[in-house]
């Protein structure tokens, strides 16, 4: 029996497009899995209780005393205060140019094309604009008003380092919110105006609901870009070396990725240091991790609710 | 005026001005010579036509032809279209619902709407219809079940969902979703309800349900839906209209409607042979 549906043909250009398909992603996991690797392989041994759990008040350049909790309790402290800052403008913004704005209105244009720039901006830029804005302008007219003579917020804080990474990372938030809110089903905003709700209630309570998951995307994207800058905080809140874990908000406090950037350019003995280094950055990466885990089990738990039992 | 309402009823006459003063034969809604622009072009082309209290009425007509922006002027959904602008008069009860001091809120409590696409929240079956209720005030959660139960009742779905009223709306079916949707309008007690091809998304079976609870919902409310399914109009509605090009073309009893049209496009698209 001849058989009429047998394959003859061999289509090259589908077997070489899906091989690239496939070598594309080896190669970025294999790159991932050498980095993770190599930062094991180096840092991994200076990985102890006394490293993870130690203060400063030891020789913070000698791997066998150096402890970097103030260093990790600092970085923590500055990326949650961000996202207390940058969640709410953000969204605000998202649903000002999704919800309110006119698409094709001159202004919505602008600030569409300003939040754009603002991404492409080179994050030493952020740092200076912290230097001028929040400590000078802010601080120093907070100091002005109260009439301190030694200055108590016009100086580098916490409090404006996080404020600078808000800024920073704004756009990244504004985006992934605006995307969330487009993909909802404009059904659902007319289901709900058609019962009687202003557009505001529409908003607070079937829109920004609803776009959760995504707002907790831009959440995870601005964390994982803030944790691990150095340009935005070096002038407006990191110090080199510090005593005390930050207790105010206008304390200096210490960072890991400043820590990195202190340890690869101004150790006394850069050979000698190295394993707090690669340490530090272990520990960096694990920090930046868990708190993404943190929103990313969280959204997954909306999206679940969502999808199923309320 | 002849046109405001079906001109040759036999059991109703039209009205008079005496009738409009005694309200009895007042067409609850009324649209006069309504006009609507999608910036320069013009979707409705000044109809004319009253819809009495509690009877079913149908639009049909072509894809495009104006019949669900017409609709949509009667709760205005289509404030929410940037560059629409309307003419003319659209009165509810009376009174005008054009203008800008209108209160569209209080407008939408009383002329609910069902979508062509069944829109329920990604909550519960009871948070559905709870949520309207709340926006409108209610607050205790006892009376508030009694009218989510009684929703539901009347939407001939609560038999099928009594035992999962926390689960979520988007598990139901298609069919049920939509009587969700209807127990969601009916929930808040609007006087019109307003429904833009409920059924075109469902299978037979679920059409023949949804069908089934026009006719009884039109003993409560006012209905007025937008079919391509010329059929569904036979079978439900009371009058109906035909609109081509943004223009009324004839509206009268259904009955005639399909067996007798007056215009030879109303003809030639009850029976197939455009549309």
């Amino acid at each position: 029996m001849t058989r009429r549906f047998a394959k003859t043909r061999f289509d090259a250009t589908a077997a070489i497009f899906t091989g690239a398909t496939a070598a594309s992603t080896l190669l970025i996991l294999g790159i991932l899995a050498t980095i993770l690797l190599y930062l094991f392989w180096r840092g991994g041994s200076q990985i102890s209780w006394q490293f993870v759990t130690g203060g400063t008040e030891t020789d913070m350049f000698d791997p066998s005393k150096a402890g970097i909790l103030p260093m990790i309790i600092g970085t923590a402290a500055r990326v949650l205060l961000m996202t207390l800052f940058v969640i709410p403008i953000g969204v605000t913004t998202a649903v000002y140019l999704t919800e309110y704005a006119r698409t094709t209105a001159p202004l919505t244009r602008f600030i569409r094309g300003a939040v754009n720039n603002l991404a492409g901006v080179p994050s030493i830029v952020f740092g200076l604009f912290g230097v001028g804005f929040f400590i000078s302008f802010l601080g120093g007219s907070i100091d002005g008003l109260t009439g301190t003579s030694e200055p108590r917020w016009g100086k580098p804080a916490l409090l404006w380092a996080s404020m600078t990474l808000a800024v920073m990372t704004l756009p990244v938030v504004i985006v992934a919110t605006e995307e969330a809110l487009k993909a909802i089903a404009p059904g659902l905003r007319e289901a709900s105006l058609a019962l009687g709700a202003t557009k505001l209630e529409t908003i607070w309570k079937i829109v920004v609901p609803n776009a959760l998951p995504g707002i907790l995307t831009g959440a995870i994207l601005a964390i994982s870009r803030a944790a691990g800058e150095v340009a935005p905080i070096l002038f407006t809140g990191a110090a080199y070396f510090l005593k005390d874990t930050p207790k105010a908000l206008n304390d200096q406090f210490m960072d890991l990725a400043y820590h990195v950037y202190v340890l690869s350019t101004q150790s006394p003995n850069v050979d000698l240091t190295r394993p707090i280094l690669f340490g530090t950055v272990v520990v960096l990466l694990a920090l930046t991790f868990s708190l993404n885990l943190v929103a990313v089990l969280v959204r997954a738990k909306i999206r679940r609710q969502m999808r199923a039992a309320h | 005026m002849a046109e405001i309402l079906p001109s040759r009823l036999t059991v109703e006459s039209p009205p008079s001005a005496g009738d409009r003063e005694s309200g009895t034969t007042v067409p609850l809604i009324e649209t006069e010579k309504l006009s609507l622009f999608y910036g320069r072009a013009q979707a409705l082309k000044e109809i004319s036509l009253g819809i009495r209290e509690r009877v079913v009425t149908a639009f049909i007509g072509p894809s495009g032809c104006g019949k669900s922006t017409f609709l949509r002027c009667f709760n205005r959904m289509n404030d929410l279209i940037d560059n629409v602008r309307v003419s003319g008069h659209c009165r509810i009860g009376g009174e005008d619902i054009l203008g800008s001091d209108v209160d569209v809120i209080e407008l939408r409590k009383r002329v609910g709407m069902v979508f062509q696409r069944s829109n329920p929240f990604p909550k519960s079956i009871f948070e559905n219809i709870a949520y309207g209720l709340r926006l409108h005030g209610a607050r205790d959660r006892k009376a508030m079940a009694e009218t989510v139960e009684r929703s539901l009742r009347g939407a001939a779905l609560w038999d099928e969902v009594k035992d999962r009223l926390d689960e979520s709306a988007l598990g139901l079916s298609g069919g049920q979703q939509q009587r969700l949707c209807i127990a969601r309008a009916i929930a808040i007690r609007p006087e019109i309800l307003l429904m833009d091809e409920p059924a075109s998304a469902l299978d037979p079976i679920a059409t023949m349900k949804i069908e089934e609870l026009i006719l009884d919902l039109k003993k409560e409310f006012t209905i007025v839906i937008v079919t391509h399914n010329m059929q569904q109009a036979t079978r439900i509605s009371d009058y109906t209209a035909f609109f081509y090009l943004g223009e009324l073309i004839e509206y009268d009893s259904t009955h005639r409607i399909f067996t007798n049209p007056q215009k030879k496009q109303t003809e030639d698209y009850v029976t197939g042979r455009f549309g």
